[in-house]
């Protein structure tokens, strides 16, 4: 009989993002799950928290020459150059499939100058069935001699007030983990706007082959991602999460269920999951079904309770 | 397009350093095409990271044992050990757990083959051509030329022969068949056969003088293409190669995952050079910008 009780018993999963209702707490990270219909085949979009789409510009861009990818000890290098279709062929051509799923769409994005994000957030602020925007703030601004606006808090501070004043959807502002600082930075973008920060991105990093003596990408220097960063990553959303009020999403390195629990208890309010959709397509599903069995073992009726449970 | 957990059958070398796995994978052999390969996870753990591409050698079934098991369908890849993952393949035994994503990608357009046929491989290159050759409807006016360095290189002769496909043999170093590059060969069958079409799969400096010749003597082409890959089904963009008419203003950048691998010849930029970038950072920090 008391079996029974065990199996009926389900879990509050849902978490809410800056307004944004979510089944639970597992989105994937932008650039790792192209606009939702690659995977569409491997996995149910119905069941993810929400889709976070490949980062878009108000151009469509080319990226990088290759090799673009490598794999290191426990994550791999990317240096793409966030190759995208453009904002318009996004809205024409890959948004009427998104809109099938009772998911809600979080549109990743990024501008070379401070004018361009204005314009991107502007064109995504009229659209219906976008849920939020996700603002990478992780590129080089192209009339500042290429510095990455995230790695300036004066920059990222103006850059986020000025996509603030062209969308009232939700924003979410994605750090860059390259900084001394991440506080100085998290507080910079919530005092100018933000709904919500999402981090970590990749971290800077750089592979040689030793027999060619050439880098191992193209591009010389790339972003290291997967589980090889996710401790950096959980300490630098703890000390974001103890800087900011406003809501925190954890990334970097999850591929189990556990790992995401780890993000979830120094306080993110939901994850999200990039390299590992690559190594099992089917990660985000597994991701979810064994956080509720992890729930039920432990006896947790609702996910929020273990948002910033962490014991210090 | 699926992920199976699965198990595999058999492995074993062939050749120096080449082996042959062949691996439990249910739909396959209805649904493979040559040409097309698998996302291959060498073991279920994080390490290494990332899947391997392999191209499809074949697809088929074993029959029903017993009256109560069901016919078993595999496919069966054949791969060099150059690294990390397949070092771990070579020391895979039967029942071991593995996983294949897959079929994946466009393979060859079989259209093509209703005349003659070339089929052009160099080493593993020769893996998806297989399977090509078994799907030709008329064997006998295909022909597949096979080159290597030396005769370990030299995988599949008697597989083709098998099929009724006429093999031409040569190394580089002579040791087995004719003396020189397989690319030498290929004009001298076009002599024969001039209205010939050709299908390659090799290492880059191969494809390229064969993409030479064909285009000099206006033989149809398609080429199957090897990049670096991470997801293997067009999310991550990491596995691009230039395509017809690409320059930087213009760029027309294809994923060899899904559009190819296999693509016309004549889709596909060759004037390219190889270009490294200038320093910048990877995509989320710092994105690689180049303006
Ligand atoms: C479409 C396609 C079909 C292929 N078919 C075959 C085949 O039938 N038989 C075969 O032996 N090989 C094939 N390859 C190459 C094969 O994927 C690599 O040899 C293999 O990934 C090497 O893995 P590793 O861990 O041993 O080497 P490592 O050097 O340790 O690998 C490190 C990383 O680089 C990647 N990598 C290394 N070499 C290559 C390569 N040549 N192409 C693509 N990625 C590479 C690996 O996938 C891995 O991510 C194919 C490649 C592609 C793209
Ligand atoms: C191939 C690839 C492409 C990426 N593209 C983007 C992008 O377009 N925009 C963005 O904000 N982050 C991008 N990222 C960063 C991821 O969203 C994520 O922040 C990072 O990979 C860390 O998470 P992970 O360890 O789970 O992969 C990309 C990452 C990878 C591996
Ligand atoms: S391997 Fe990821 S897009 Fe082709």
């Amino acid at each position: 009989m008391k079996r029974r009780e065990k199996i009926d018993k389900t879990v509050h999963l849902q978490v809410d993002i800056a307004g944004i209702r979510l089944k639970n707490p597992i989105m994937p990270a932008s650039g790792t799950f192209g606009y939702g219909e690659e995977y569409a085949p491997y996995l149910d979009l119905n069941s993810l928290g929400a889709i976070v789409t490949k980062g878009l510009s108000l151009h469509p861009k080319a990226g990088n020459n290759t090799p673009r990818v490598c794999e290191t000890v426990g994550g791999m290098l990317n240096a793409i150059g966030l190759q995208n279709v453009g904002i318009e062929h996004f809205i024409y051509q890959k948004m009427p499939f998104l809109k099938q799923f009772d998911t809600p769409v979080i549109v990743n994005f990024f501008g070379n100058t401070q004018e361009e994000y204005g314009e991107v957030a502007a064109r995504l602020d009229e659209l219906p069935g976008v849920a939020g925007l996700e603002m990478n703030i992780s590129c080089p601004n192209v009339k500042h001699g290429g510095i990455v606006f995230g790695t300036d808090p004066k920059a990222a501070f103006a850059t986020v007030a000025a996509v603030r004043k062209k969308t009232s959807k939700p924003l979410i502002v994605k750090l860059t983990p390259n900084v001394t600082d991440i506080q100085v930075t998290a507080r910079a973008v919530e005092e100018a706007g933000a709904d919500a920060i999402s981090l970590i991105n990749t971290l800077t990093g750089m592979a040689v082959d030793v027999k060619t003596r050439r880098p191992r990408l193209a591009n010389t220097i790339g972003g290291l991602s997967g589980p090889a960063i996710r401790p950096i990553a959980v300490r630098l959303v703890h000390q974001v999460v103890q800087a900011v009020k406003v809501p925190v999403i954890g990334i970097g390195g999850i591929s189990r269920a556990m790992d995401a629990l780890e993000f979830l208890i120094v306080g993110a309010t939901a994850v999200q999951v990039g390299t590992a959709n690559f190594v099992d397509p089917n990660a985000m599903a597994t991701i979810i079904a064994d956080l509720e069995t992890f729930c039920l073992a432990e006896g947790v009726d609702d996910i929020n309770e273990l948002i910033g449970s962490l014991k210090v | 397009m699926k992920n199976h957990k699965t198990i595999v059958l058999s492995n074993q070398e062939i050749s120096p350093g080449y082996f042959r796995m062949r691996i439990l994978a249910p739909d396959y052999n209805r649904l493979a095409r040559p040409g097309q390969f698998v996302m291959f996870r060498v073991q279920r753990s994080l390490l290494p990271l990332l899947r391997r591409p392999f191209g499809i050698f074949r697809a088929g079934f074993m029959p029903a044992d017993c009256d109560t098991m069901p016919p078993k369908e595999f496919i069966e890849i054949i791969y060099k050990v150059v690294g990390s993952g397949t070092e771990i393949m070579q020391g895979l035994h039967h029942g071991d757990p593995v996983e294949l994503l897959g079929p994946l990608g466009a393979g060859f357009d079989l259209n093509l083959t209703s005349g003659d046929s070339m089929l052009v491989g160099g080493g593993i290159g020769l893996v998806p051509l297989y399977m090509l050759a078994e799907s030709i409807a008329d064997p006998s006016r295909a022909e597949v030329l096979i080159g290597g360095r030396s005769r370990d290189d030299i995988i599949m002769v008697t597989e083709f022969e098998r099929l009724g496909v006429k093999t031409f043999v040569s190394t580089e170093d002579g040791s087995l068949g004719d003396v020189g590059l397989v690319t030498h060969v290929l004009e001298q069958r076009l002599e024969q056969k001039p209205k010939a079409r050709v299908f390659a799969c090799g290492p880059m400096p191969m494809i390229r003088a064969v993409e030479k010749i064909c285009r000099s003597k206006g033989v149809q082409l398609q080429v199957s293409m090897e990049e670096l890959m991470a997801c293997g089904v067009g999310a991550c963009l990491g596995c691009v190669i230039k395509g017809e008419g690409h320059t930087s203003e213009k760029p027309n950048f294809l994923c060899t995952c899904k559009v190819g691998p296999v693509f016309n010849a004549s889709d596909l930029a060759w004037n390219d050079c190889d270009s490294g970038g200038d320093v910048s950072d990877g995509d989320g920090c710092g994105c690689g910008d180049k303006q």
